[in-house]
């Protein structure tokens, strides 16, 4: 018996390996790399000196400017993320429940923003939101405003900007949670005294949590970590974590700074993950992706 | 505990009409049984009761109240699905308390009557424990319980048996009409098993593509049927076009190619008080309906039909034969004797005139 239940243990690790290498080779060592580096000193643009110190973690603990950052990079990932979970979860219900024959086209609309570029559908935004976009268009053609309204670059935009792109991973991720609840469970409660309502809060919302916890978690991480949507959409104040990123390599050309504040939004980042798995367990997640 | 009648009710799913103007009542602690091949309109019928569907038209009465315009959660109704319907992330007692928590019974009364409603089940011990730790038969129990412990006026049951494998269904079967008895509701049990609705009903309504084709008791639709489409649904039969020769107080004189003249006793005779009100007279086409086990096979020989044995299905005890007469085909089934009587023989047929019935002929069948 022990001799045919060693191979058979050992079986997982033979398949997950390609996976593994990949991971390792792709992700762990390059993020090792961003480690050390974050480790070297910054002495001018672009000139890096070998080191081990700690002068760029001190800097980021120390300056508030990079609490501030995170901070703001916090309220505006809960703000996208109960939005888009509260804008989500009515298609996806409503997708979930329909009668209609062709529900695939409904999951087919989901998809197809996909197949544009982000940034052209974050810029998109500009047509219809800047001076000369379409909503001040139509309020000065109907006479209710006098000058153009200043709608973008704001916190606004930024906000319906991030929702825009990533709304389709809540619902896709409420859907499937939605799809697996038998039917006939809501007409139960129903016959058994609960108004609509009381049948939706008693027995379809708690039974789709994991799929709502699942969209939360990919839209609050997806958000925490961009840089390119408040970048086009945001003012000289609207600036997430990862903008500090982009500004600190790109712009001030200081990579082991740049290293540290990437492993810092890492480590902010998976601790949410973490503190989800322990909330909720990893394999809710799976779940909802595994259909 | 109420009495349930259908006025005229109508349903349709735009283009589809799946249940075209049914009158039926349920009489007050009575087990009826909608019978029907699948896709006849039961589910619908029983949900429009319940109020989960919206008849297109037609009147639906619970005691002597109008019900149509009278939200789901409001009718008092206790309905067992198919798939049982239990809440997954509720116990078993959080189940069966569910629609006590929207009646105002105190905490104490309502644990008393989960207690009792899982007696009433013989499942006294699962309160904690989760739907998906029970076999299909407990589940099925279960929500047998959760729709009894509100007391409802009535139980409406849609094909709660039929995920069951046989044996267990068998049980159920028992089971469920025992505790039907035992509280007294007035129950409408949906399934397209014959045996079952012969089995536990008291009065069973046959359905066939949205129409109600005959209401009796189990006796009445499986010796005397209204259609022809009943008389093929229950049981095997053979369906002989026939001629109305004549008929007097007692009794119709029926012509057969097959088998002469058949006198066909009148209280059999399907066209008296069935709801097509169709009514043979002389001259008239009709159909003569004999029960594969009320024809007789014996050796062939004397003035008796005679017919070739094209097929036997051995089945133990009994056999069911596939005959032929002429260009006619007939089924029979008799108890074996000592042997069977093989392929290939030629039998002598002979039919009791008090078991066969007279059908007005059915083109729709
Ligand atoms: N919501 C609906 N929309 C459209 N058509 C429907 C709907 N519900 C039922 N139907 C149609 O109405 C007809 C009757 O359906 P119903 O479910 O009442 O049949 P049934 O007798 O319960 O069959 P089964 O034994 O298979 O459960 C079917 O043709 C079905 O396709
Ligand atoms: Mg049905």
């Amino acid at each position: 018996m022990s001799d045919q239940s060693l191979p058979a243990d050992r079986r997982p690790w033979i398949l997950l390996s390609p996976a593994l290498v990949f991971i390792t080779a792709l992700v762990v060592v390059p993020m090792a790399f961003i480690l050390v580096y974050s480790f070297y000193e910054n002495i001018d643009l672009a000139q890096d000196v070998p080191a081990f110190q700690f002068g760029n973690w001190q800097e980021l603990l120390t300056d508030s400017y990079y609490r501030t950052a995170i901070w703001k990079t916090l309220r505006l990932s809960l703000i996208v993320t109960g939005l888009a979970a509260v804008l989500g979860y009515i298609p996806a219900y409503v997708i979930a429940m329909t009668r209609y024959r062709h529900k695939w086209l409904l999951l087919l609309l989901l998809i197809i923003p996909f197949w544009i570029s982000f940034i052209i559908r974050t810029l998109s935004w500009i047509h219809i939101f800047g001076n000369q976009g379409a909503l001040n268009g139509l309020l000065g053609l109907l006479g209710l405003t006098e000058a153009p309204l200043s709608i973008m670059y704001t916190e606004f935009t930024v906000i319906v900007g991030f929702i825009h792109v990533f709304l389709p991973y809540m619902i896709l991720n409420i859907y499937v949670s939605l799809e697996g609840i038998d039917q006939n469970l809501e007409p139960a409660a129903r016959t058994l005294g609960a108004t609509p309502w009381q049948a939706f809060r008693e027995v379809t919302l708690p039974l789709s949590l994991p799929g709502l916890a699942a969209g939360c978690l990919l839209v609050f991480v997806l958000t925490g970590g961009s840089y390119v949507t408040p970048l086009i959409l945001g003012g000289p104040s609207d600036f997430l974590f990862g903008n500090l990123v982009y500004d600190a390599v790109v712009t001030e050309l200081n990579w082991p700074m740049g290293a540290t504040l990437s492993f810092a939004l890492l480590l902010f980042l998976g601790s949410v993950v973490v503190l989800y798995s322990k909330l909720m367990g990893m394999d809710q997640l799976s779940k909802a992706f595994g259909r | 505990m109420a009495r349930v009648e259908l006025v005229n009710i109508r349903k349709s799913f735009g283009a589809l009409k799946a249940v075209h103007g049914a009158d039926a009542v349920f009489e007050e602690g009575s087990f009826t049984t909608l019978l029907g091949p699948s896709g006849c309109g039961k589910t619908t019928i029983l949900r429009m009761i319940s109020g989960l569907e919206s008849p297109t038209s037609g009147d639906i009465f619970i005691g002597e109240r109008r019900i149509n315009d009278v939200p789901v959660h409001k009718r008092n109704l206790g309905l067992v699905f198919q798939n049982y319907a239990l809440f997954p992330h509720r116990t078993i007692g959080e189940n069966i308390a569910f629609g006590l928590k929207y009646r105002n019974i105190s905490p104490s009364d309502m644990a008393q009557k989960v207690k009792d409603a899982l007696d009433i089940v013989r499942l006294p011990k699962v309160q904690d424990r989760y739907p998906s730790q029970l076999s299909g038969g407990q589940q099925q129990r279960i929500a047998l319980a959760r729709a009894i412990v509100i007391e409802p006026d009535v139980l409406l049951l849609d094909e709660p048996l039929s995920a069951l494998d046989a044996n267990l269904r068998e049980d159920m079967r028992v089971e469920l009409k025992a505790i039907q008895d035992r509280i007294g509701v007035t129950s409408i049990f949906v399934t397209h098993d014959q045996s079952e609705a012969l089995a536990m009903s008291d009065k069973i309504i046959v359905m066939s593509a949205g129409r109600i084709e005959q209401i009796g008791t189990p006796e009445e639709v499986y010796n005397t049927p209204a259609t022809a489409f009943v008389a093929g649904f229950l049981g095997a039969s053979n369906m002989l076009p026939a001629r109305v020769l004549g008929r007097d107080a007692s009794h119709i004189l029926l012509e057969t190619p097959e088998f002469g003249q058949t006198a066909v006793a009148l209280a059999r005779a399907a066209a008296l008080g069935t709801n097509r009100g169709a009514t043979l007279s002389t001259g008239d086409k009709a159909l003569l309906m004999i029960r594969a086990e009320k024809l007789t096979l014996g050796p062939a020989g004397g003035d008796a039909p005679q017919a070739v044995v094209e097929n036997v299905d051995y089945q133990g005890q009994l056999a069911r034969y596939f005959l032929r007469i002429g260009e006619t085909r007939l089924q029979a089934i008799n108890m074996i004797d000592a042997a069977p009587f093989l392929a290939g023989q030629t039998v002598s047929l002979t039919l009791n005139p008090n078991a066969c019935s007279a059908l007005p002929e059915d083109t729709s069948a």
